[in-house]
């Protein structure tokens, strides 16, 4: 057999990565650029639009780092494949779109369970179902946090441009080696194959985040050992010869029934998202600070946003924006002082109505909350935003 | 019909390679699942690949509890998605020899795209399917290798759906090896184990073994299972595949084991290999 090169020295020498630099980019591209960046050094996917520039990408590029491509037979191999490459300690990563999406989610919740970190790229087009395989949706907010059976935490960022694309994937993997979760990159049709610019900085500015290996000699090595809340994950092959099973099980692994320990693993497990939910979850505002009316808008719904705010400010309406840039955690806290001095909220989506109840579920009666629904297949224009700005600013 | 073997490995080092603090296991009483596994950790022994270098991999199912009682690295995953997650390990630790140890439901049934696709690709893992011909942990329904007949819990008036042979389905698929024995075959079935781990490819045995709960709703006892298999079993490498499906009610027709094939046919892990030297230019 021939000899394998060595990936950690691939990474080391960031041989054959995207130099820094400014590039003119698509989306979808950059996210393999960054994800190659990040470490990652095995892809398992299944064909689908509008994904399908991440999976050619990576076949071409992952090689030439060390690292494995393949492409499966379904999206269910493909999850569990990046299970399995997460257990061997290597960063792993697939792209797909809404019904591919739809059938990792019992991937996802094993994942979770077995706390395997991955990174799904989830390029959202318009459904249900079928539904408009190259155009936009936004429709997959609620498969994202409510997919999978259980309890569960989910982390998703949605990117806005192809910048993002880059840099939001780079943090993806942090997240996901950070709480041995699986991670989401929730961006849309549109900002996955737009291209603009985008910049890479100097490695020495990128933070990545590596496994967190146990210290301990393997006889006392637990791998979900309680104690920790995020526990010290060992690598297939490296001695500690660990069982790990997507049962609900006990600090070595092993299944119970019983409800002591489900009790302890469940809230742990929650817990790695939940009590760091401030640190994860993230936000953007743009003219919000005497804003009356504040529109909240993510993905590329938030370009047009940003457009239709700045119409409104020019013919006097003190409109703002909240752009989420984490959808799960999502960050509420980030509207709390808006709403207390009176600001009305408006929100839009390429849905019928998903961030919008998240938004209820914190803000119902202490503000006015509006909505503005928009079918798959396009995204609004400003001038569509602009007219409901005007139907519901408050006077 | 071969008769009962000592083995060369004494029980006391198989011991070492459990977790006995997890016994008693769950299987029942005459199941043939226990001496698969005794017969794979021989095999382990007997490879001279480190211990810590095996990885066990499982679905659901009775089967696929044996990683948990194995001290080897071990993933006990989704129902029907062991083959997945050995090929991706396998992918990224080519130096790991990959096994997964499961049931007929968990890799034929549910699991029968990744277990057709895996063999295609001829991925290099190595798969032990223990057929008992029906979903004993769930109570006994049928699966892809329930006989024609049979009763079971979603087959009161008997099954009518048509089985998997599986080397024939195996071989023809491309399999690299391709075996199949019984829990009666012990020192065989830990030579096609050693053997398996020397393949690089796609690498699969068959064991036919007995189910308490089969047995309970077709007259057919692991003990009774047990006799028929000794008095029926053929050894045949050289067998047509295409004439080796089971029929457990023909008192005439043989149940044909062997290593019935052993190609070299290089994997995708190995052509793999390949495609880096290209992408970085001969690097």
């Amino acid at each position: 057999m021939a000899e394998r090169i060595s990936l950690l020295e691939a990474v080391e020498k960031k041989e054959a990565l995207l130099e820094p630099g400014v590039y003119f980019m698509q989306g979808n591209i950059a996210s393999v650029e960054a994800a190659l960046i990040a470490g990652c050094r095995f892809y398992a996917g299944y064909p689908i639009t509008p994904s399908n520039e991440i999976a050619e990408h990576m076949s071409r590029r992952l090689p030439q780092v060390g690292g494995v491509f393949i492409q499966f037979e379904d999206e269910i191999a493909s999850i569990m494949a990046l299970i399995g490459a997460a257990y061997g300690g290597v960063k792993s990563m697939t792209a797909t779109s809404g019904p591919g999406f739809s059938l990792m989610q019992e991937g996802i919740g094993c994942a979770f369970m077995i706390e395997a970190p991955i990174v799904i790229v989830d390029v959202q087009r318009g459904g249900p179902s079928t539904g408009l395989p190259t155009l936009v949706g936004q429709g997959d907010i609620m498969q994202a946090k409510w997919g999978s059976h259980g309890d569960y935490e989910i982390v998703a960022y949605l990117p806005s441009s192809v910048q993002e694309m880059f840099d939001l994937t780079i943090e993806a993997f942090n997240a996901a080696w950070e709480y041995r979760v699986p991670v989401i990159v929730l961006t849309d049709q549109r900002v996955g194959q737009m291209i603009e610019k985008i910049e890479v900085p100097p490695y020495e500015e990128i933070k990545i985040v590596v496994r967190r290996k146990p210290e301990v000699p393997p006889e006392e090595y637990l791998p979900f050992d309680s104690r920790y809340l995020v526990p010290p994950m060992a690598a297939a092959g490296e001695g500690y010869r660990f069982h790990v099973t997507c049962l609900t099980h006990d600090d070595r692994g092993y299944p119970t029934t019983s409800h002591n320990i489900s009790r302890k693993l469940v809230s742990r497990l929650v817990a790695k998202i939940r009590e760091n939910e401030k640190v994860i979850g993230r936000y953007e505002s743009y003219l919000a600070d005497d804003a009356e009316l504040i529109i909240i808008a993510y993905g590329i719904t938030s370009r047009a946003a940003r457009r239709a705010v700045k119409e409104a400010r020019r013919e006097g309406l003190k409109v703002g924006l909240f752009r989420p840039i984490t959808a799960w955690p999502f960050p509420y806290w980030g509207l709390k002082e808006h709403v207390d001095r009176g600001a009305e909220l408006l929100v839009v989506e390429i849905n019928m109505g998903q961030i919008v109840r998240v938004i209820r579920e914190y803000y119902n009666n202490i503000t006015k909350i509006h909505f503005m629904p928009w079918a798959p297949g396009e995204v609004p224009r400003p001038s569509d935003i602009l007219l409901k700005i005007k139907e519901v600013y408050p006077r | 019909m071969s008769s009962l073997r000592v083995t060369t490995i004494r029980s006391e080092e198989v011991k070492k390679l459990l977790r006995l603090e997890r016994f008693p296991h769950i299987w029942c009483p005459g199941c043939g699942i226990g001496t698969v596994v005794k017969c794979y950790a021989e095999a382990v022994l007997k490879s001279g690949i480190p211990e810590e270098k095996h990885v066990v991999i499982s679905g659901i199912g009775c089967a696929a509890r044996a990683p948990g009682y194995l001290k080897l690295d071990g993933l006990h995953v989704l129902h029907g998605r062991p083959i997945p997650v050995a090929v991706g390990l396998k992918s990224v630790k080519p130096d790991l020899e990959v096994t997964v140890i499961s049931g007929d439901g968990d890799i034929l049934t549910i699991g029968g795209n990744h277990f057709i696709h895996a063999i295609r690709r001829n991925d290099d893992i190595n798969v032990i399917l223990i057929n008992n011909f029906i979903y004993g942990m769930t109570g006994g329904q049928y699966g892809a290798t329930t006989p024609l007949g049979a009763i079971t819990t979603t087959s009161p008036y008997g099954f009518i759906e048509g089985s998997f042979n599986v080397p024939y389905l195996a071989a023809a698929l491309g399999a690299n090896f391709v075996a199949r024995w019984t829990p009666l075959h012990t020192k065989e079935l830990v030579d096609a184990i050693l053997k398996m781990f020397k393949v690089d490819g796609f690498a699969i045995v068959e064991i036919v073994s007995p189910c308490l709960i089969y047995g309970e709703m077709n007259n057919l006892p692991p003990l009774e299972m047990l006799k028929l298999l000794k008095e029926r079993v053929v050894i045949d490498h050289e067998a047509d595949l295409s004439k080796i499906d089971i029929d457990l009610r023909d008192p005439k027709k043989p149940i044909v084991v062997g290593n019935f094939v052993n190609r070299v046919k290089p994997s995708y892990q190995t052509r793999y290999m390949e495609i880096i030297k290209k992408a970085r230019g001969g690097k």
